[in-house]
């Protein structure tokens, strides 16, 4: 039994040591600022003995203006939403857009990809970051939703009642009662649901696509690290940064979890 | 508290034409509005979402019908000989995931009563625990590479397969990915068993496996279960750690070791370069996909919610 559970972390261990070994060889700073090299530079590196030059940084601008983006635009529209879903959790329309909120949230992101597609990119005639950020923000929506949901149930009744019965009007309750001290859980879902959505793959791939030099223009495509990171799979040129851009998104997401951690614990109601 | 809200006058409950137009002149009221408007999101999307599904594979369904789709297994798109079923991609998928649930089921078990039953409230619990959240956050993306680096040249070295792409690689993937959730959805379930009961039996001098047996598993025996189906509809959905491993042919698997497809795999493969009936096609698939997922959710979630209430 013991023994059973043990094996459970050695794929972690696996993983992380692997990552880890053959991310370290690669990553200098340059590899953090510069943009992917074309396969032709890396040919050219590779021939001569010298290392690969470029990195990710197409990759990392992309994934944080996706990212803030994406955040922006769902982080108030989760929040609103879930406080309405705790409050009138007895309504029909309540019950029904809960469920709603399951099924989106076990949606596969394959599918949210081509919806994009659909919706945004052909209309737009072409890939963008727009559409990424789109699918991203419909992959966090749920998730936000959820928490802040959970939250606000779990909040002693007293709370609201003690406001409304100062004379706080619906409006000031919300936002200076119950979402602040629901504000750890609210915040650890948050920060969850960006480290759930930071290394998702499939639905950039049919939206922002890629792009192989700094893109600061949300209307053209973008790059991503976990797009980079497919890239450089399919590319044997490009395989030695395969790792590197591997290490860097899994410190960004392993980062992001324990810090969601620290606060959870840090503010429980 | 609710009953309460009802009674404040600002606390709008009921929605009409004349209520929108009295809710934009008081202030209050215009946040309730937005609440409202904020809630009506997640349905609007979801609402859209099976809509244009089924607009963009209505081209497919017409072409081959809804039934031959689904049960056709030939999968070819020459010129003037388009013929297209989605059976070999739902039967790998199905395959797929059924079989990372066996490979899941005596992990994230053992991991669960580990957390929750033997260890629970001790720091051993509570490591495994990390360890369970922090395999759960890594991208699908990296545990690809590890299917793809690390576990092929194993599966090769056995003999199992000459590529190491195969079903019964994605599925040992698929499972390492879907036990961190399984494992702690199933250990909620477990730490939730009232401790009178468990008490009540050891008092009577049952042993722990016999506790396990008669006590905890038929308090927790739904909610378990119910983990395990919001499972199987993570792995369905899977796709990058599947397209990377399953060896992504068109035809209809034969055995465990044959190279196949499934529904997300087939899409993320083919998606760019389709267009006209091949990409209503994939929507088709998309749409068979979606239904399957949210329908495993729904259940699931309901057996949770069941489950809690008791």
């Amino acid at each position: 039994m013991v023994v059973l559970a043990a094996l459970m972390s050695v794929p972690l261990l696996a993983i992380l040591g692997k990552v880890a070994v053959e991310g370290v060889k690669n990553l200098t700073p340059q590899f953090l600022f510069q943009s992917t090299p074309t396969t032709y530079q890396a040919l050219i590196a590779t021939t001569s003995g010298t290392a690969i030059p470029g990195g990710i940084a197409n990759g990392i601008v992309g994934t944080l203006l996706m990212l803030v983006m994406a955040s922006i635009a769902a982080i108030p529209v989760g929040i609103f939403s879930g406080v309405f879903l705790a409050e009138r959790h007895d309504t029909i329309f309540a019950k029904v857009a809960s469920y709603m909120t399951d099924i989106l949230q076990g949606t596969p992101s394959i599918i949210l990809g081509i919806i994009v597609y659909a919706w945004i990119v052909i209309p737009m005639r072409g890939y963008s970051a727009i559409a990424g950020t789109v699918a991203l923000g419909i992959m966090m929506l749920p998730l936000i939703v959820r928490s802040t949901e959970e939250a606000v149930k779990m909040l002693p009744s007293s709370y609201n009642e003690a406001a409304l019965a100062l004379g706080g009007s619906h409006f000031l309750t919300v936002c200076k009662v119950i979402i602040p001290s629901a504000f750890g859980q609210i915040f650890t879902g948050t920060l969850l649901a960006v480290s759930r959505i930071i290394g998702e793959t499939v639905p950039l791939m049919f939206t922002a696509l890629g792009c192989a030099v700094v893109q600061w223009n949300i209307a053209r495509p973008m790059s991503g690290v976990p797009l980079l990171i497919w890239q450089f799979f399919n590319n044997p040129t490009l395989q030695p940064l395969l790792w590197s851009a591997s290490l860097v998104l899994l410190i960004i997401v392993l980062l992001l979890n324990v810090s969601s951690k620290i606060v959870a614990n840090k503010w429980k109601i | 508290m609710l009953k309460k809200m009802k009674k404040q006058p600002n606390a709008q409950h009921s929605f009409s034409i004349g209520g929108v137009v009295s809710a934009i002149q008081n202030p209050d009221k215009r946040f309730t509005l937005l609440l409202w408007a904020a809630a009506l999101v997640v349905p609007l999307i979801c609402c859209a979402m099976l809509f244009s599904l089924i607009s963009d594979s209505v081209l497919a369904f017409g072409e081959f019908g809804i039934f031959k789709f689904i049960t056709s297994s030939q999968w070819s798109y020459t010129e003037g000989h388009e013929s297209c079923g989605a059976l070999p991609f739902i039967v790998g998928t199905l395959e797929s995931t059924f079989l990372a649930l066996f490979f899941c089921i005596p992990f994230s078990l053992t991991v669960a009563l580990f957390v929750g039953e033997y260890y629970k409230g001790r720091k051993v619990a509570a490591v495994f625990g990390t360890i369970t959240d922090l395999l759960a956050g890594i991208p699908s993306i990296i545990y690809g590479l590890w299917g793809f680096y690390v576990l092929r040249p194993i599966v090769v070295a056995l003999g199992l397969s000459e590529q190491g792409s195969c079903i019964l690689t994605a599925s040992m993937v698929l499972a390492v990915r879907i036990v961190p959730y399984a494992a702690s959805l199933s250990a909620e379930f477990i730490k939730m068993v009232p401790a009178e009961l468990k008490e009540a039996a050891y008092s009577l001098g049952a042993t722990r496996g016999e506790v396990l047996r008669t006590v905890v598993f038929p308090c927790a025996g739904s909610g378990i279960f119910s983990a395990f189906i919001l499972a199987i509809g993570r792995a369905l959905g899977e796709t990058m750690t599947v397209t990377m491993r399953i060896g992504n042919t068109n035809q209809m698997p034969t055995s465990l070791l044959s190279t196949g497809n499934t529904m997300a795999s087939i899409i993320a493969n083919q998606f760019g370069e389709a267009d006209g009936l091949k990409l209503s096609s994939l929507f088709a698939i998309a749409l068979i996909l979606f239904t399957l997922t949210a329908a495993i959710n729904l259940i699931g979630k309901i057996l949770i919610h069941r489950a809690q209430i008791r």
